[in-house]
């Protein structure tokens, strides 16, 4: 068992880290501050390959690893949580879904921009009356001839305001099950920002990840051709969940990010403020407080690093997704407040930007499985009924 | 047509720089970079080849540890690596450095059209001495404190920078040019490029390889032979506490004006 980075992700390390420093965080105020999602660093990080990090080649990935990807959403985050969660939701939402299930047309046709970052991706699950009961999906998906018509609502939907191509899901049909029960059929669809039909509402004011464009995505009778359902028909709610399943990775590394952005902050500040004629790094308290967010962080980081490396080899994954989100989303909120809490009155200003970090972790514990859904998932794991 | 580039790992003296008791540079205990000049002087390659699609050779001389700082150039897009190391050519100054250098360049091989690209100078040394060395012992005409190049057919018209005003020249290939910072901005390492990088050619050139070239006098290389030597390096003392201020915004600037009150300086 080696727990060393390749040379390779070592390298990625302090490109991802010099990029973070240079292009991001400099503006993650202001981002911030001015709800404006940060374009200018999606083409920067187009050009880096960072849009499509561990897509083959063949397809217009950079050639990498899910723990090189993982990394990347983890080094953006400690600087911008907003930034993160863009890298993140287009990759594990979108390109992903594509690569996993597509057929070779799909991949050909939309990897490619996708990977290269000239398109930006979304994923449309949660409705007004689907949140963590997914199945509770309202909007449908009527076969006619050539194509589907689609017709509902999505909310809640990550890059919506800037995003090109968003993978669906909505209700194909029914059908009975061994005890006569309706069953939902569930289908996955790739949809085209300017397919007829299709738009994209004002967007939500959000606590957090506030340059983060979310909006409601509105389908009235939206044509979609027919070569465009993803997988079968049927199959969507299992795309959807193994969807979910890799981006819990992603939002687990934008949490362990979070995390260790702040502890990075904390440690400088508290070497520098005086109280009592010391300063504040030499009272014990400090020195403890961080000593245990740093060991609650560096346990989570090895959850989050492992989950990648099983969906990288290709091994089941799922429950130690759930348990690396579940665990860093909740060291994150636990991190960052304990982190404004040693910078003071000063820590509560928007001229520090532990607040932000503060603000931005919360949605780590809710959005693509509440920390609920995924003690549902572990437990289920233990086989607890 | 090919660029030939020539990079330092240097110890990174923006941060706290060691001294031993004898005086000279603890460099096992500073991080290393690549000398900053250095990065634009392979950035101004990168470019070119995206216009011309010409080849860039980067080489370094130094100890093995400098591959990884080859593979970091790799992996922004050059094509291949030498790395010129030896114990022999341990502890060179400039005037044995440029010998050595120049030996390894005429070993790549210069073409009619290629170019030799240097950073202006290396932040440890800060001679900025090795560069126009090169250039008199392959004897091509150089040009130094470059701010911008521009191709014109086979000659290059290039932007000379000097303290009180700048010079236009135009100089023929093949040629040397030395670079400053104001030439480009240094391109980050890509996904794709790392994940290639060691797959591209890495040669190492050692004394072997060499010692026979008629341009090394080996009475003159390594720490024994080089005419000069750092005797002392130190990090002059600091003369006082300082306050640091960041912000552009009024509450630090008025702060600013505060603390110059109270100190009576206006």
């Amino acid at each position: 068992m080696d727990l060393h980075l390749s040379k390779e992700q070592e390298m990625l390390r302090k490109m991802y880290h010099d990029f973070a420093e240079n292009e991001v965080k400099p503006l993650a105020q202001e981002v911030d501050e001015d709800e404006r999602f940060p374009m200018e660093t999606v083409e920067k990080m187009s050009k880096l390959g960072m849009m499509g990090i561990y897509f083959p080649k063949e397809y217009g990935g950079a050639g990498g690893d899910v723990l090189s990807y993982a990394m990347a959403v983890e080094e953006l985050s400690k600087v911008c949580g907003t930034t993160g969660v863009i890298v993140s939701a287009h990759t594990s939402l979108c390109c992903a879904p594509i690569y996993e299930h597509g057929t070779e047309e799909q991949k050909k046709k939309y990897l490619p921009k996708l990977c290269s970052g000239e398109w930006i991706g979304a994923f449309g699950l949660t409705e007004p009356g689907a949140g963590t009961d997914a199945q509770g999906q309202q909007t449908t998906a009527v076969l006619e001839g050539d194509h589907y018509v689609l017709n509902g609502s999505k909310i809640f939907i990550t890059n919506a305001g800037v995003a090109n191509v968003f993978v669906i899901i909505a209700v194909t049909g029914h059908h009975l099950n061994a005890k006569g029960r309706k069953i939902k059929d569930i289908s996955a669809f790739i949809v085209e920002r300017d397919f007829k039909g299709f738009s994209v509402s004002k967007p939500e004011k959000k606590m957090g990840i506030r340059g983060s464009s979310t909006s409601e995505l509105v389908m009235e009778d939206c044509i979609v051709p027919k070569e465009n359902l993803l997988g079968k028909e049927g199959q969507g709610f299992k795309i959807a969940m193994e969807t979910l399943d890799g981006g819990r990775i992603g939002i687990a590394s934008q949490a362990l990010g979070l995390a260790e952005g702040a502890i990075e902050e904390t440690v400088k500040y508290t070497k520098e403020r005086v109280q009592f004629g010391k300063r504040i790094s030499q009272f014990q308290n400090t020195q403890f407080q961080l000593a245990d967010m740093y060991a609650k962080t560096e346990a989570a980081k090895w959850l989050v690093y492992s989950a990648a490396m099983k969906k990288q080899n290709h091994e089941p994954y799922t429950v130690d997704a759930a348990m690396a989100k579940l665990v860093a989303a909740e060291t994150a909120s636990d991190v960052t407040r304990r982190c404004v809490q040693l910078f003071g009155g000063y820590g509560y200003t928007r001229e520090y930007p532990v607040e932000r970090m503060m603000r931005d972790a919360k949605i780590t514990e809710i959005y693509e499985g509440t920390s609920e859904v995924q003690r549902i998932v572990i437990s289920g794991h233990l086989g607890l009924k | 047509m090919k660029v030939i580039v020539c990079v330092k790992q240097v110890p990174d003296t923006s941060g706290v720089v060691a001294v031993k008791a004898d005086g000279t540079m603890d460099r096992s205990s500073m991080a290393t970079i690549t000398n900053p000049d250095d990065m634009n002087a392979v950035e101004a390659a990168l470019q070119l080849k995206e216009k011309t699609g010409c080849e860039v050779i980067v080489v370094s001389m130094g100890p093995p540890p400098a591959e990884g700082m080859l593979r970091e150039i790799l992996a922004r897009g050059a094509d291949r690596a030498v790395l010129v190391s030896a114990r022999e050519f341990g502890g060179s100054d400039t005037y044995a450095t440029s010998q050595i250098l120049a030996a390894a360049i005429k070993k790549i091989g210069v073409g009619p059209e290629d170019i030799v690209f240097c950073g202006r100078q290396a932040i440890d040394g800060d001679t900025a001495q090795v560069g126009p060395q090169i250039a008199e012992k392959l004897g091509m005409p150089q040009v130094t404190y470059v701010a911008d190049i521009k191709v014109e057919g086979k000659d290059l018209v290039v932007k000379r920078m000097l303290e009180d005003g700048f010079m236009m020249l135009k100089v023929q290939t093949p040629c040397l040019l030395t670079c400053i910072k104001e030439l480009n901005e240094p391109r980050y390492m890509s996904v794709g490029g790392i994940f290639e990088c060691y797959s591209k050619p890495l040669d190492v050139f050692n004394y072997e390889a060499l010692k026979d070239d008629p341009l090394v006098d080996l009475d003159t290389i390594g720490l024994k032979g080089s005419p000069t030597n750092v005797y002392k390096s130190f990090s002059p003392p600091l003369k006082g506490a300082s306050v640091m201020l960041e912000g552009a915004d009024k509450a630090t600037c008025e702060k600013l004006v505060g603390i110059l009150d109270g100190k009576h300086l206006i």
